[in-house]
């Protein structure tokens, strides 16, 4: 197993060398999205407090490091920490209110989705946050402020931030802490019975989560060179975090990643073969089919159905 | 700020608000009966408003008269997707629940979306300029009659509701299913026909809806965000507090719409809905259970 991840390691380290720019752009956005899907997976597939929110933290993040760019100069790998900081900040103050009151299922949901809205209608009448048209970035070149000619850069950015995502939500799984979300989210109250803080818990994944979100805001506004309230905290956004983890298998270190590569290069390719014949809504036709597919048929998400294949396989080899 | 101003917006709101309750009822009863979330809630809406716009653009049918008609279709919308796919998930895990009707309502914005465009639309009415001055406010007529319309429609389901054989096995699968299925209740029926009239409710709220305020495929998913804090505003469940909680929504989104800026009047509901999940989750007119 060990072997075989190096292997592919290595294969991703080196194969942007043969890739054209379409589908270096195509890996990027696999690598993103995982790494946004993992974030979200900390805290909605482990601990099971489902999120429609976390574009929420995305903007925070992608705002909070392109305005101190712009204004004061400050280096985006500087604002990133800052914009984490800020979004965990959020996530700290919906946590602290939804857990408190103990908002759970769908009132934790609506209470994510009134915040994203929040946020998305403030920062569209900030006039220094450039109001309803948003933010744009002037190209540099500079590295020092996240800008790079050549696209090899951002994708090995992204596939760090995947990387260290995985290590971090990780390292989470194996901890105490880990332990304590899953309990959580298999049995809120027997968790607290046998001892578990499952508001502190439940706080520090959020927190942690929307930390990881919000640095990825700082990647998103740099690749993406401009940022505009109405996609940055908008619905769509947090629609596309959550959907990975779920396809690929929520509450699994895998899952966002297998998600990712399923559904972004499906996203890219229907985006760019449809909207070319002015269908723009149809991969979202897909995305929403495949969701109703998964819940129906997968309702655990693909890895654990693969991981299940895989283990009945070299038994029926067996004498 | 004169009082006058900010009196007729009060007017406004208020006549606006039939059909914000006649939407956030629909959404209370498919909760109350099933504890099934309609996230395809708002995008239901929008069919029922393509339905109008259609039936008045090609047959010259106003939709003060074709919300019924909206109703039917959105009713057999309902149907569909209640035995095709709530049925099967209704023993699942609430997230699960969730996740399908998300998906449900991707397919239908997205659908809208390919068949109709992303333009924005408004169904004509013949009453859609006349207005009746009233002492130092007017009173727009569209608006008067959907008010009116949408009254009676959520009257004529709750005598259905209370008076009918069939809505008192409703309420009964609502309070217990356990319960009607001991008293020989064909509970499969009563969830495919109480979703089906939740359906019919938001048809004829968008129909209703269309008249008065552009619409388009985007608007979906802003609909079922409003129509969900207006339920919990008013009561998990409680019809009664479904349709107050709409005008009481309607009328604060109207005075914020004059006393903020008008983009900024979304934000008045969802401050209130974040004071209520604080200070009282079960809702102004809710019962508290867990």
């Amino acid at each position: 197993m060990r072997w075989a991840l190096s292997l592919a390691l290595l294969v991703l380290v080196i194969l942007p060398n043969f890739l054209g720019s379409y589908l270096l752009t195509v890996f990027i956005f696999i690598f993103f999205y995982a790494y946004l899907g993992q974030a979200w997976n900390l805290l909605g597939g482990y601990g099971g407090q489902i999120s429609l929110g976390h574009a929420a933290f995305v903007g925070v993040g992608a705002y909070t490091s392109t305005y101190l760019s712009m204004t004061y100069k400050l280096s985006p790998w500087i604002g990133m920490f800052i914009g984490g900081a800020a979004a965990a900040l959020l996530g700290g103050v919906i946590g602290y209110l939804g857990f408190r009151f103990g908002l759970r299922g769908f009132y934790f949901i609506l209470l994510t989705v009134a915040f994203a809205e929040i946020c998305r209608l403030i920062v569209s009448h900030l006039e220094p946050l450039g109001g309803a048209l948003g933010l744009f970035i002037t190209f540099t070149g500079n590295p020092w402020q996240f800008q790079f000619s050549d696209n090899r850069s951002y994708y090995y950015i992204a596939l760090g931030m995947m990387l260290a995502s995985v290590a971090i939500v990780g390292a989470v799984e194996r901890s105490r802490m880990g332990a304590y979300l899953v309990a959580i989210r298999e049995d809120e109250d027997a968790s607290e019975a046998l001892g578990v803080n499952a508001f502190a818990t439940k706080l520090a994944a959020i927190v942690l989560s929307a930390f990881l979100t919000g640095m990825g805001g700082t990647f998103y506004a740099n690749y993406l060179f401009s940022l505009q309230p109405n996609t940055a905290f908008g619905i769509p956004l947090s629609v596309e975090i959550i959907l990975r983890p779920i396809v690929g298998g929520s509450g699994t270190l895998v899952g966002p990643i297998l998600g990712s590569f399923i559904l972004s290069p499906l996203a890219e390719v229907s985006r760019a073969y449809f909207a070319r014949g002015g269908l723009s809504g149809v991969h979202l036709i897909i995305y929403g089919s495949l969701l109703i597919a998964v819940v129906l048929f997968f309702p655990r998400g693909a890895y654990p159905y693969l991981r299940g294949l895989l283990r009945r396989l070299p038994r029926r080899g067996a004498p | 700020m004169n009082v006058t101003l900010l009196g007729q917006a009060a007017l406004n709101g208020l006549l606006f608000g039939g059909v914000y309750s006649l939407m956030a009822v629909g959404l209370s009863l498919i909760f109350g009966v099933m504890r099934v979330i309609n996230l395809a809630h708002g995008d239901m809406m929008v069919w029922g408003s393509y339905v109008a716009f259609f039936l008045a653009l090609r047959l010259g049918v106003d939709p003060f008269v074709s919300f019924l008609l909206c109703a039917a279709a959105l009713f057999s919308l309902g149907v569909l997707v209640q035995r095709g796919l709530v049925n099967r998930v209704l023993e699942a895990p609430h997230e699960m629940q969730i996740l399908l009707m998300l998906g449900v309502a991707l397919v239908l914005e997205n659908l809208a979306l390919v068949i109709f465009g992303p333009d924005t639309r408004r169904t004509e009415s013949a009453y859609g300029l006349e207005t009746v001055w009233l002492g130092p406010v007017f009173v727009d007529v569209a608006r008067l009659m959907t008010f009116v319309l949408a009254l009676a429609f959520s009257l004529a389901l709750y005598l259905f509701l209370f008076r009918s054989d069939l809505g008192r096995l409703i309420r009964a699968a609502a309070d217990n299913s356990y319960g009607a299925l001991v008293i020989g209740a064909d509970v499969g029926r009563i969830y495919t026909v109480a979703f089906g009239i939740g359906a019919a409710c938001v048809g004829a709220a968008g129909a209703l809806m269309s008249a008065l305020v552009p619409f388009s495929p985007a608007a979906g998913f802003a609909q079922t965000v409003v129509s969900f804090n207006i339920v919990i505003i008013g009561g998990m469940g409680s019809l009664l507090g479904a349709f107050l909680g709409g005008i009481l929504v309607a009328v604060a989104e109207s005075l914020g719409a004059v006393l903020l800026v008008p983009s900024l009047k979304e934000l008045v509901s969802f401050v209130l809905l974040v004071l209520i999940l604080l200070f009282r989750p079960q809702g102004l007119f809710g019962r508290k259970t867990a």
